[in-house]
C-alpha cells in the first residue's frame, strides 16, 4: 500500500494538493501515481503566470512506460514550478510528496479545496481502480 | 494460470514487481528499471531468461533439416560451439520466430527460441521434420540466466571451477560451451559483453544467489527492453511477426543466399521480394528534444520526388544511456539514412532523424 499523507488533499486523477495557508497551494502527483507510471524521464510543467482552471491538462509526466496528463486540481495562477525536475525528473519517483512537487498555484477560490478528496477518500478511490 | 520460472521466489525475495509476460510471471523491475539499465551498461546485471525455450535437434539429418528450416545456412558453422542468429519463415516468407542456433556437430544442434512463440515454433518444427531423420527435443528442465555488462565476465569468473574457467577462457563472441553442469554462451540481448548461462533447475536459485553475492544486479524486463532497443536488436511480436518479411525487419544479414541450390523455406518469396525492391525497411529514429517515441506511432515520410509515404514505430522508448528517445520504425524503402521524417506525437508533428537501427554498443553511442 502506498503512502498517503493525511495532511494533503487529493484528486481522483492522482494529483495531491498541499494548502500552504496563505492562499497558495503546492501540487504534485501521488506516490501511487508515480508507482503506476514507473521511472520518470521528462516532466513538462506549465509556465509561471499561466492561469489554470480545474480539470485542465496543464502538465505531462512522461515515464519509461507512458506519457500521462496531469490535471489542475484547482483554479488559479501558477506562481512557481519545480525547476529541479528539468534535470532530475526522478525526484517524482523518489520523493513524490516532497522534492518531487510540480508547481504552485495562487488560488482563485479557497473553497475549491473542500471539493477535493481527503486521504481516506483517495485511498478508497485507488482501491476501486 | 501463469507459468513461473525456477527463479520466481528469488524475484519476490528481491522485491521485484511482477507482470504477466506471454503467460509467464516475470519481473518488470526490482525498483528502478533505469538504474538496472545503467548497471548493465557500466557494471554487471542479470536477467532471468528461464522462460525461453531450448530445443535440441539431433540425428543424421540434423544439418540438412536446419538448412531447410531457417534462412541462414548452418553449414557455415564448422567450429564446435559456434552460434548463429537467424529466422524461421512460413511459406509466405513471414517470420515465425527469430532464434539462435548453436552447433556442436553436424548431427547435434541446440536452438533457443522465444517463449511467446513456443507452441507454434514446436508445431512448425515437427511438421517440417517429415522425411528427415531428426529428433526434436524440448529441454524444459533448465533455468537460464543472462549476465551482461562490462564486468559480467569477471564477476562470473569468481564462481567458476577451474575446469569451467578453462572451458570459457578466450571464448569469442557468439559461442557456447558445456562446462560441467553449465552451458555457458557468449551471447546476449543488451549490446554488452557477458554470458547467457543454462543451468539445471535444481542449481538455478543457488547460481542466482552467488551472482547476487558477487555484486551482479538483478534486472527486469523493463531494462531488458531499453537495452536491446539501444543495441538495435529486434523484439519478436513488435519489430517483426508472421506477416513481416525479414527484408522488412533488418534481418537481411541473417539470410544466406549462397549456395543458390539451398532450398530454405520462404526462399522463392524472398527472392521475388528482393527483385521487386518494394519491401519497406526497418530503420532507427532519434529524437533529441523532449518526448518519447512510442510503439505504434505513425511516421510521415516524403521521398525525393515529393510523394508522401507512411511508416510506423515498431518499438520506441526513452534511451537511459543517451538521455533522449530512440525507436525502430518500419518505413518505405525510399527513406534514406540521414533523412528527417515526422512522427505524430501527442497531437503534434515532431521531426526525427533517420539512422541505422543501432544506438549503443559497449556503453557508447554508435551513431
Amino acid at each position: 500500500m502506498s503512502n498517503i499523507p493525511s495532511e494533503l488533499k487529493y484528486a481522483t486523477s492522482h494529483e495531491w494538493v498541499r494548502n500552504e495557508g496563505d492562499g497558495t497551494v503546492t501540487i504534485g502527483i501521488t506516490e501511487h501515481a508515480q508507482d503506476l507510471l514507473g521511472d520518470m524521464v521528462f516532466v513538462e510543467l506549465p509556465e509561471v503566470g499561466d492561469s489554470v482552471t480545474t480539470g485542465d491538462d496543464v502538465a505531462v509526466a512522461e515515464s519509461v512506460k507512458a506519457a500521462s496528463d496531469i490535471y489542475a486540481p484547482v483554479s488559479g495562477e501558477v506562481i512557481a514550478v519545480n525547476e529541479d525536475l528539468e534535470d532530475s525528473p526522478e525526484l517524482v519517483n523518489s520523493d513524490a510528496f516532497g522534492d518531487g512537487w510540480l508547481f504552485k498555484v495562487k488560488l482563485d477560490d479557497a473553497a475549491e479545496l473542500d471539493a477535493l478528496l481527503d486521504a481516506e477518500g483517495y485511498a478508497n478511490s485507488i482501491d476501486e481502480d | 494460470m501463469s507459468n513461473k520460472t525456477v527463479l520466481h521466489a528469488k524475484h519476490i525475495e528481491a522485491g521485484a514487481k511482477m507482470v504477466d509476460f506471454h503467460g509467464w510471471e516475470m519481473p518488470i523491475n526490482y525498483g528502478s528499471q533505469i538504474e538496472e539499465h545503467h548497471a548493465v551498461r557500466t557494471d554487471a546485471g542479470m536477467f532471468d531468461v528461464s522462460h525461453m525455450t531450448i530445443v535440441d535437434i539431433k540425428g543424421a539429418d540434423a544439418q540438412a533439416y536446419l538448412r531447410r528450416l531457417v534462412i541462414n545456412d548452418v553449414a557455415k558453422l564448422t567450429t564446435a560451439g559456434k552460434a548463429l542468429y537467424t529466422g524461421m519463415l512460413n511459406h509466405e516468407g513471414g517470420v515465425i520466430d527469430d532464434l539462435i542456433i548453436y552447433y556442436f556437430t553436424e548431427t547435434d544442434y541446440r536452438l533457443v527460441v522465444n517463449s511467446a512463440t513456443r507452441e507454434k515454433d514446436l508445431a512448425w518444427m515437427n511438421e517440417q521434420a517429415t522425411g528427415f531423420n531428426v529428433t526434436i527435443t524440448e529441454q524444459p528442465e533448465f533455468g537460464m540466466i543472462a549476465v551482461q555488462g562490462p564486468q559480467a565476465k569477471a564477476k562470473v569468473a569468481t564462481l567458476l571451477t577451474a575446469e569451467q574457467t578453462k572451458a570459457v577462457d578466450g571464448m569469442k563472441p557468439f559461442f557456447g560451451v558445456q562446462a560441467g553442469d553449465l552451458f555457458i554462451a557468449t551471447t546476449g540481448y543488451t549490446g554488452e559483453n557477458g554470458y547467457e548461462i543454462v543451468v539445471p533447475q535444481n542449481q538455478a536459485a543457488d547460481l542466482w544467489q552467488q551472482l547476487l553475492d558477487a555484486g551482479v544486479k538483478p534486472c527486469g524486463l523493463g531494462a531488458r527492453d531499453t537495452l536491446r532497443l539501444e543495441a538495435g536488436m529486434n523484439l519478436y511480436g513488435l519489430d517483426m511477426d508472421e506477416s513481416i518479411s525479414p527484408l522488412a525487419a533488418n534481418m537481411a544479414w541473417t539470410i544466406s543466399w549462397e549456395p543458390e541450390d539451398r532450398n530454405f523455406i520462404g526462399r522463392d518469396v524472398l527472392t521475388a521480394q528482393k527483385a521487386s525492391g518494394e519491401q519497406p525497411k526497418l530503420v532507427g529514429l532519434v529524437l533529441e528534444e523532449k518526448g518519447v517515441l512510442r510503439t505504434g506511432l505513425k511516421v510521415l515520410t516524403v521521398d525525393e520526388n515529393g510523394s508522401a509515404g507512411e511508416g510506423v514505430i515498431t518499438s520506441g522508448t526513452f534511451s537511459p544511456t543517451l538521455g533522449h528517445s530512440i525507436a525502430m520504425a518500419r518505413v518505405p524503402r525510399s527513406v534514406k539514412l540521414g533523412d528527417t521524417v515526422e512522427v505524430e506525437m501527442r497531437k503534434k508533428l515532431v521531426k526525427v532523424q533517420v539512422i541505422k537501427p543501432s544506438f549503443v554498443r559497449n556503453g557508447k553511442k554508435v551513431f
